[in-house]
């Protein structure tokens, strides 16, 4: 079994606890933060494997790259610690067990992978896609695991994962193009923290669209509107990558308007902080992070992840504020939608 | 004689739980299966007629009268499949209707309508039994060119070309598409029939030789581009054609006069007329052409559009469907579809009912007599009510 | 032409009458998978006098007459068990009266639970009546008539209790009205103050009388509704959670539902908690008390709130239509349940049965619980798809019915809807002087045995 690449001493000798510090679930001082990281570094019982709602946001928090979340992770599996009830965490295990239902397209060098999200077929259509649309991977077989470290199940990680790169591989593709951050941040963020080899490139769809767009230049029309974002836990795996939003937003646009819940201070969807940490937990986040778009004032809240987006996207709409996924407002910008 | 009678879907045949939900439209006001809403015997209803079509398959049942008259009521209004709960079954259900009407036509045991309406169409080649060379009469009193290399082709249809009503709904689409300055034809007396309702009937035979017929003339023409009167030859052209060498794109007249009224808004306007519009089944459930007729009727000011209840999916066949503008199977008072259908549109207070078919606009016509309402609704076609708004 | 064909075209119109070959055969039989008997005529009356004068003639020539709505029981309710006339209800399609104020309607013994939805809708959106999962096309005579329930039910109990008064055509032909409207001109109450005469009809199944006209509740429609799943993979708690969640009189309906597939809803028991408020504020009191009340299993890690987002149009569909979809799992186009109303403690061992004769008898199961009256009994629903195809497994589901209900009522339970045998089985475990007045009342409602006989028949 792959064991994950921490360090203990890089954390003993952290300057600034930032994974604990900046945590917005839990509150600890510097001298606290520094010594519940520890604990958990020891393997010792501490109020941050009981409390930890999995946001994934102590990845990009940790300067050091020592993979606080995942460590988090494994010790609360070591210890039986459950994030979820049971059954959930079961039901999420069975819902993304491979049966052999997958789908996949003519497949050349390049694969655009669905995940285990449907939703991500339909987004991935049209002329931005009309190249890689045709060779599309969708189903449990080419769903990146990363979904199992919320409920503390790395070993299911470490055991789909091999699994899942081994079914890309077998597709012969080079490039991965990833409509998922989950799956990108699983390829380029967990696959080396646990030392397992990724046989493919993969791409991030934000890049491909950053691109397609710069070749279809001549159709974009600037929607001129003004937008907030929800900022999905799985970007936080891959913090490089957040800064291409804004390129894409640019190129047809689209003003990104400023808020307190953003960048690293975004909060989370709350669908799974209603699982494991309780609806009014969950309830309190939501409530805070849809009240702070609509006092942005935006016409639209983006997606990037179609689970946030069923989670608020009732909340959004509420507050009149119209929900939709950035490549449909890239869609939108060529006059697809 | 077989043990079982087969069917090219029969395999599927037994998957209907007749459990009704093919009955209504999405929002359960009234009973949207035509036959079924007129007959009201369970055996009316798709889930009936399957189950009995699975029976007599099985040799539970023998073909009789009733058996055919049953068949022969479906409409092929696509309701039951727009409405039927179950993915991939509910795809089959008129092509499962349809393949028992075709063994019936093999076994020679169809109803005397439909036995005469066959033979119209296959010794006249139209079911008015009127000669070939009057199918061009249509045309008089309109300046319409001869098909020769123009970008579009209209075509008529039998309907078009014989029916009176029908006749003044195409000198109404080609007078507005000549003023608007659509490049277009006419084959006249050269023009054949579709064969639509002949297939839908089941006379796949008659059907494939009608279509090759026409294909022939188009391709001998060099047409590109049909638009055509009546949503029936549109559902053969894009449903069936193909298959069969056709190598043409078609169009409802609607979709085409959409975008121009659009273009040229200004040109039209009514004074406060109120209007409510029907959907033909082979424009809108089958073919999914729900918004250029409305977006027409919406683009001429002064003119409110208001919609029954029944609409776009939803929308309750004239009766002409299936078939049964010609051979009535269900026959007349006041469950007949188009009678229903009326009472329907005169309850949201419209002056006049937009159609978009010569077959509905038949119908509707008949029926608003039935109803003693000359007086107070209106059958117009989407193009007359058009016409009349431009200025001159 | 027989004498009876012609005095029931005379009486219904050509067109309302069958003796055809087509309509004998459809009507001789149910979706479900008991075998057909074939009547002599099919008949579609359109008025309570039309009604009346079948059921003389049927008595005149000792023949029997079988009410039918939609025929979707299931259990064979509509079959002519010894041939006689059936009588399609559905012509008898008026909505008579809507009383807004006293929160009921009338409306005429074929009328459809889609119609009375859809007028409701149209005519008073803030009332609505407690609605089955079952088919639109199901009438709300025939649904009161076997005591069907309804999305309301956990709240206010059967849909028969829920009848508000009755028109009803005996086997003597006289029309006969049951509660308040019989006195007057208001449908309000089917009994209560008066001797409860509803008693007679309801849940006889059509074999002392047949419902012309029914008055029934209806109830605010609240503007917001909402559903909730609770999972759990601990089958002796399901108990607990409902005694929990029903204490706190906020859950409109609740349900337990438990299947193999998709693996998804493997080893779980799922409760769907539905609840409803006019305000935001309103329906996220209720959301709150719900799960403060399950907060000990949450805790726990028993169990927890599923996320519902993208099931949630298909949940708050009325009725559900992914119900009827369970039929086509086996690609066959049937299903048949057992539904014995027990004690909801019951849960864990009807289940137990459940599982084994799913095994013993290869079967594709459901299984399925709706609460009734804030707790005191649940309508088990043991569930096996078939394949219309393949007579041999729908000989196994028969089979496996017949043992479950002989279990169910075995243990306490009593048979809902119940079939010819389920009846007798009932009948055997009767108390005897109980049996004997249900004797003398069929007897004396119906001396000739010409309504809907074979059913609720003392041996």
């Amino acid at each position: 079994m792959y064991q994950l690449k921490h360090d203990p001493d890089i954390c003993a000798k952290c300057p600034s606890p930032d994974c604990l510090l900046k945590c917005q679930y839990m509150s600890f001082d510097t001298e606290e933060a520094h010594e519940e990281m520890m604990k958990v570094c020891r393997g010792e019982d501490s109020p941050v494997l009981e409390k930890c709602v999995t946001c994934y946001a102590c990845e990009e928090y940790c300067s050091q790259g020592n993979h606080p979340f995942y460590l988090i992770g494994e010790r609360r599996e070591e210890k039986g610690i459950l994030t979820a009830a049971r059954p959930i965490t079961n039901q999420w295990i069975n819902m993304t067990t491979m049966q052999g239902k997958y789908m996949t397209g003519a497949v050349t060098d390049k694969v655009m992978s669905c995940c285990f999200i449907p939703d991500l077929g339909a987004l991935g259509s049209g002329k931005l896609f009309e190249e890689i649309a045709p060779a599309f991977a969708l189903g449990a077989e080419f769903m990146c695991p990363a979904v199992h470290t919320h409920f503390a199940k790395m070993s299911v990680v470490k055991e789909r994962l091999p699994i899942v790169l081994e079914n890309f591989a077998k597709l012969g593709a080079s490039e991965v193009i990833c409509l998922h951050d989950e799956c990108y941040g699983t390829f380029t963020s967990i696959a080396p923290a646990y030392g397992i080899d990724v046989p493919f490139k993969p791409v991030y769809y934000m890049d491909y669209l950053v691109d397609r767009l710069d070749a279809l230049k001549d159709e974009i029309r600037p929607l001129n509107v003004s937008v907030v974002y929800q900022r999905p836990c799985s970007n936080r795996l891959i913090p490089e990558k957040f800064p291409v939003l804004r390129a894409l937003l640019d190129r047809i646009g689209v003003q990104l308007l400023e808020r307190e819940y953003q960048g690293e201070n975004a909060l989370c969807c709350g669908e799974i902080i209603r699982a494991v940490a309780g609806y009014q937990r969950a309830n309190d986040v939501q409530k805070r992070n849809v009240d702070d778009m609509a006092a942005a004032g935006a016409e639209y809240c983006v997606f990037n992840c179609p689970f946030c987006q069923s989670t608020l996207s009732e909340m959004v709409s509420k507050q009149g504020i119209k929900p939709i996924h950035l490549i449909d407002l890239c869609k939108m910008a060529i006059g697809e939608k | 004689m077989e043990a079982t009678r087969k069917l090219e879907h029969g395999d599927l045949v037994h998957r209907c739980f007749r459990c009704g939900y093919c009955k209504f439209p999405s929002e359960y006001v009234d009973f949207n299966c035509p036959s079924y809403r007129a007959a009201r015997f369970d055996t009316f209803s798709p889930g009936g007629r399957m189950w009995l079509v699975r029976a007599w398959m099985n040799r539970e049942l023998e073909t009789s009268p009733h058996f055919a008259e049953i068949l022969y009521s479906c409409l092929a209004c696509g309701n039951c499949t727009e409405h039927c709960v179950y993915p991939r079954f509910k795809d089959y259900l008129t092509d499962i209707f349809e393949e028992a009407k075709a063994q019936l036509v093999d076994e020679g045991l169809i109803p005397p309508p439909v036995r005469d309406y066959f033979k119209a169409v296959s010794v006249n080649g139209n079911p008015y039994r009127l000669p070939q060379e009057d199918r061009g009469k249509w045309v008089e009193g309109v300046d319409v060119e001869a098909f020769s290399d123009q970008e579009y082709l209209f075509y008529v249809g039998c309907v078009g070309s014989y029916d009176e009503l029908g006749g003044r709904m195409a000198r109404s689409v080609a007078g507005l598409l000549s003023r608007l300055g659509v490049s277009f034809g006419i084959l006249g007396a050269e023009e054949t029939c579709d064969g639509n309702e002949v297939k839908i009937l089941g006379e796949v035979g008659l059907f494939d030789e009608l279509a090759k017929r026409t294909i022939e003339t188009f391709s001998k023409k060099g047409v590109r581009k049909v638009i055509t009167l009546d949503p029936h030859a549109l559902n053969a052209f894009r449903k069936d054609y193909g298959r069969l060498g056709g190598r043409f794109e078609a169009f409802h007249y609607t979709e085409v006069l959409a975008g121009l009224v659009r273009e040229q808004a200004s040109a039209f306007s009514a004074k406060g007329l109120k209007v409510t519009y029907h959907d033909p089944c082979y424009l809108g459930r089958h073919h999914h052409v729900f918004e250029p007729p409305r977006d027409v009727i919406r683009n001429i000011s002064g003119m409110e559009l208001v919609e029954m209840r029944r609409n776009r999916l939803d929308a309750f066949c004239c009766g002409g469907g299936g078939g049964n503008f010609f051979t009535d199977m269900i026959g007349p008072g006041e469950d007949s579809p188009a009678r229903v259908r009326i009472r329907e549109a005169f309850e949201t207070g419209a002056e006049v009912v937009a159609v978009a078919c010569p077959q509905c606009a038949k119908m509707l016509t008949d029926a608003v007599k039935a109803e003693g309402l000359e007086d107070r609704l209106g059958i117009k076609d989407v193009a007359e009510i058009a016409a009349e708004a431009m200025q001159a | 032409m027989t004498d009876i064909l012609q005095s029931l075209i005379e009486t219904v119109g050509e067109k309302a009458v069958s003796n055809r070959a087509e309509e004998l055969w459809f009507y001789a039989r149910d979706p479900g998978v008991l075998e057909p008997h074939t009547p002599a005529y099919v008949v579609a009356p359109k008025t309570t006098e039309e009604v009346q004068k079948v059921v003389e003639i049927a008595n005149r020539e000792r023949i029997p007459v079988v009410p039918a709505g939609n025929g979707m029981s299931l259990t064979g309710l509509v079959r002519p068990l010894k041939g006689g006339i059936v009588m399609d209800m559905k012509r008898m399609n008026r909505i008579l009266e809507l009383n807004e104020r006293a929160r009921y309607v009338v409306v005429e013994g074929g009328v459809s639970q889609g119609q009375l939805k859809a007028y409701l809708e149209e005519h008073c959106p803030h009332l609505r009546h407690s609605i089955p999962d079952a088919p639109p096309a199901t009438t709300v005579a025939a649904n009161v008539a076997i005591h069907g329930q309804g999305r309301l039910t956990q709240q206010y109990g059967f849909n028969s209790d829920m009848v508000t008064g009755l028109e009803v055509v005996l086997a003597n032909g006289k029309i006969c009205r049951i509660g308040s409207c019989s006195m007057g001109p208001y449908w309000f109450s089917k009994g209560p103050a008066l001797p409860d005469l509803s008693g007679l009809f309801l849940g006889w199944l059509g074999s002392t009388g047949i419902f012309t006209k029914v008055g029934l509740r209806l109830f605010p429609n609240k503007r917001i509704r909402d559903v909730e799943i609770f999972v759990t993979d601990r089958i002796e708690l399901v108990e607990d959670i409902i005694y929990r969640l029903t204490h706190t009189e906020m859950a409109e309906d609740i349900s337990i539902w438990f299947q193999p597939k998709p693996l998804m809803f493997k080893d779980n028991y799922h409760i769907n908690v539905y609840f409803t408020g006019d305000t935001e504020e309103e329906i996220e009191f209720k959301r709150k008390m719900i799960w403060d009340a399950l907060q000990v299993y949450i805790d726990s890690k028993d169990g927890g709130f599923m996320g519902v987002q993208p099931m949630k149009p298909m949940l708050l569909e009325q009725p559900q239509r992914s119900v009827a979809a369970f039929a086509d799992v086996p690609k066959g186009g049937g299903f048949e349940y057992s539904g014995p109303i027990a004690p909801i403690e019951k849960f864990p061992e009807y289940t137990e049965k459940l599982l084994e004769l799913a095994g013993k008898y290869d079967l594709l199961y459901a299984g399925a619980a709706r609460i009734i009256s804030g707790g005191h009994a649940m309508m088990y629903g043991i569930s096996f798809a078939f394949n219309r195809a393949d007579p041999e497994m729908m000989a196994r589901v028969k089979e496996a019915l017949d043992e479950a209900t002989e279990y169910a009522l075995g243990l306490g339970g009593i048979p809902w809807k119940p079939n010819v045998t389920e009846q007798q089985i009932a009948m055997r475990m009767m108390d005897p002087n109980t049996l004997d007045l249900l004797r003398m009342v069929k007897d004396n409602l119906d001396p000739n045995g010409i309504m809907n006989p074979g059913n609720w028949e003392v041996g």
